[in-house]
């Protein structure tokens, strides 16, 4: 057996070494990694190796270096991090990053970096970066913020709900949340409701909503609050009543387990899922939970097509991260087999992609998953690239 | 709003005055007689919650579990006053505040380290789940109303134990006057550590009915000990007669805060904000708090 591998490593070096003999690429990923929100960076993270793994140990035949940093849900922990990684690290690309307020802190700190560092991100999607302060060196290979809220909004505007009831917690993405489903939900909004960033007792809340009698109810609650709502919302006896939407965030792997039997008959939106068949989404999948023990979760789809997408870029380039030029047209080709199937850059950089329907069921195994059920917006762009002035 | 949603939200407020005042006797306890400032008091309550989900996975029984949770949450109280709190009485609150928000820290972490960072799942016990109709049409759910009763029971308890026992007499003098009881020749070590125990177990308590209603994650401690404390601070410092009724007041006033400015078109600010409003205008007209031991 480690003949074998022995053997095969050793074939491999010989394949790789004319090509790349010299070629170095140094990643930083910064991400949480302490706190509830370590869960996300995990997958952020587990998601970045298995891309790295799939290769073949060296993303476009370049020796690989990949460092981690803890931003621990700090906006100004992030940025120094973004200094340390940009300036003694010398690293040539940052991703990793979950969320938008932190994104916006260090972004200035990578981008304007003379070396031309890029920044190309696996989550975090603000529509600042997006619209008139797109940037060359700056890609998104997840989505736009507001892009999974559209996709409800639209799939519960075309479903007949006449009287919709949405909730959010209350800070700079709940408001986009809710900002978004409403840009294509063009029914009734029964109650636009916002909660502490937070809160887990919604005993209130769904009492009201319930007196308020809508027709279905979309929430954005990432996290321990999605847990806590979703699962009261079951509780109240609300689920079967009234139909419950909400965007992946509310509804993935990191979550699933936390909620239990509350989340069956769920709809949620997203750009990807566990459940989609494609043959690179099968091999991920597949590979994920027998290396992790775990579903992966749309934050690690979005990781390991980043590590895709870096690879098949420095392949283009023959491993040399220093062709700045030749990098950047290389990455936005995005010649990559994506997870979620079809996937090309928009001209600000963010993905244009398709959004899907998915229903909480069980699998064969008896654990809840994220089953397809249509597609709602085939290549939809964000709002925000007529504000892009970029052109290429 | 009608007079039926009126009762149902009444019970609401009631329910998280109930979970309030299991947190806020144990910290109110120690504030009022170790004059000890503990942050970490939100560490146990997520501690209890914890223990009592995986003891629940491993028995398959939440009561076999939270049986054996409570003691282990008291034993965790005990372990950090022993070893951390015990030689912070005599210092500063900023030292303390300092100490017990690194412990904080140090049980997230350890949180992290033992059960991972994926929230875990806790389910209702079958013979609480589902609702019943005390409001026609909203079930409510049953396990919601046995955290109220578990609630008045503690309440019950507690008032026997302080005005009924020796030890709460030496509880009521402690916050009166330590240094008196001290000077009498009562072992304060042993009964400092004795009163960290039982607010330990209350936050256990807390913490392990919390799970199968909210969530079970790193972290979750945080949020409740805000509360906690404008509670304890309206309530009086070292009451738990206080601790219950400032509970119940700052539950019914969150609950309504929470669901009536937007419906009467007022900014969402006063939602966060109304049980701080409250807390201003009691300290305002008695700024020891409503019970406050010795005033």
């Amino acid at each position: 057996m480690s003949r074998k591998i022995f053997t095969a490593l050793a074939a491999l070096s010989i394949v790789a070494a004319p090509a790349a003999a010299q070629q170095k690429v140094k990643i930083g990923i910064i991400t949480t990694q302490s706190g509830p929100g370590a869960v996300l960076g995990r997958e952020i993270v587990d998601g970045f190796n298995l891309g790295i793994k799939h290769s073949g140990g060296r993303l476009g035949g370049a020796e690989t270096e990949v460092i981690v940093g803890d931003e621990q849900f700090k906006p100004e922990v992030g940025k120094a991090l973004a200094e340390r990684m940009v300036q003694r690290d010398r690293v040539d690309i940052v991703t990793g990053v979950i969320w938008s307020n932190i994104l916006l802190a260090l972004a200035d700190t990578v981008l304007r970096d003379r070396r031309g560092v890029f920044l190309i991100n696996s989550n975090a999607g603000p529509s600042e970066l997006a619209g008139k302060n797109c940037h060359p060196n700056f890609f998104s290979v997840s989505w736009q913020n507001d892009n999974t809220h559209e996709a409800m909004g639209q799939h519960v505007q075309s479903s007949g709900v006449k009287r919709a009831y949405i909730m959010a917690p209350n800070y700079a993405a709940g408001k986009d949340a809710l900002t978004g489903f409403k840009r294509f939900y063009k029914g009734q909004v029964v109650a636009e409701i916002y909660t502490q960033l937070g809160q887990t007792d919604y005993a209130a809340e769904i009492a009201t909503l319930r007196a308020a009698r809508p027709e279905g109810t979309y929430i954005f609650y990432p996290g321990g609050m999605g847990i806590a709502f979703i699962r009261q919302y079951a509780q109240a006896g609300l689920t079967q009543q009234i139909p419950l939407y909400g965007p992946s965030f509310s509804l993935d792997q990191t979550i699933l387990p936390g909620i239990g039997d509350a989340a069956l008959g769920v709809f949620a939106s997203t750009f990807w899922s566990e459940r989609l068949q494609n043959s690179a989404n099968q091999r991920f999948v597949q590979d994920y939970e027998a290396t992790y023990n775990r579903i992966p979760s749309p934050f690690a789809a979005q990781s390991y097509d980043t590590a895709l997408l870096i690879d098949s870029a420095l392949k283009a380039v023959g491993g040399d991260i220093s062709k700045k030029d030749a990098f950047r047209n290389a990455v936005r080709a995005a010649n990559f087999n994506s997870v979620r199937g079809p996937f090309k850059f928009n001209r600000n950089h963010f993905p244009i992609q398709n959004y899907y329907l998915t229903q909480i069921v069980k699998d064969e195994k008896g654990r809840l998953v994220n089953d397809l059920r249509g597609v709602i917006f085939s290549s939809h762009e964000d709002a925000y690239v007529k504000d892009c002035k970029m052109k290429w | 709003m009608t007079i039926l949603l009126f009762i149902e939200q009444v019970i609401n407020g009631l329910q998280l005055g109930v979970m309030l005042f299991l947190m806020a006797a144990g910290l109110t306890l120690v504030f009022g007689i170790m004059n000890m400032v503990n942050l970490a008091h939100g560490s146990l309550y997520m501690m209890g919650a914890f223990y009592c989900a995986t003891l629940a996975q491993w028995t398959g029984s939440f009561f076999v579990a939270a049986l054996f949770a409570l003691p282990a949450a008291a034993l965790t109280g005990v372990a950090v006053e022993l070893i951390a709190l015990r030689t912070l009485y005599s210092r500063d609150h900023l030292d303390q505040v300092l100490a017990t928000f690194g412990l904080i820290l140090f049980f997230n972490e350890l949180v992290r380290v033992v059960w991972g960072p994926v929230a875990i799942f806790m389910d209702i016990p079958p013979l609480l789940s589902g609702g019943v109709e005390i409001v026609p049409g909203a079930p409510y759910p049953v396990f919601r109303l046995f955290v109220i009763v578990v609630g008045i029971a503690v309440a019950v308890f507690l008032w026997w134990l302080i005005t009924r026992t020796r030890l709460g007499m030496l509880i009521r003098a402690g916050a009166t006057n330590r240094e008196m009881i001290g000077a009498l020749g009562v072992d304060i070590k042993l009964l400092y550590t004795l009163v960290f125990a039982l607010g330990a177990a209350l936050a256990g308590l807390a913490g392990l009915m919390a799970g199968p209603l909210y969530v079970v994650e790193i972290g979750m401690g945080d949020a409740v000990l805000i509360k906690t404390f404008v509670v304890i601070v309206i309530g009086g410092i070292g009451s738990i007669r206080g601790a219950f009724i400032a509970a119940l007041v700052v539950g019914v006033v969150d609950t309504f805060g929470r669901v009536l400015p937007a419906q009467v078109g007022l900014p969402n600010a006063l939602s966060e904000m109304a049980i701080y409003i409250l807390m201003a205008a009691v300290l305002f007209w008695r700024p020891r708090g409503l019970f406050a031991p010795g005033s």
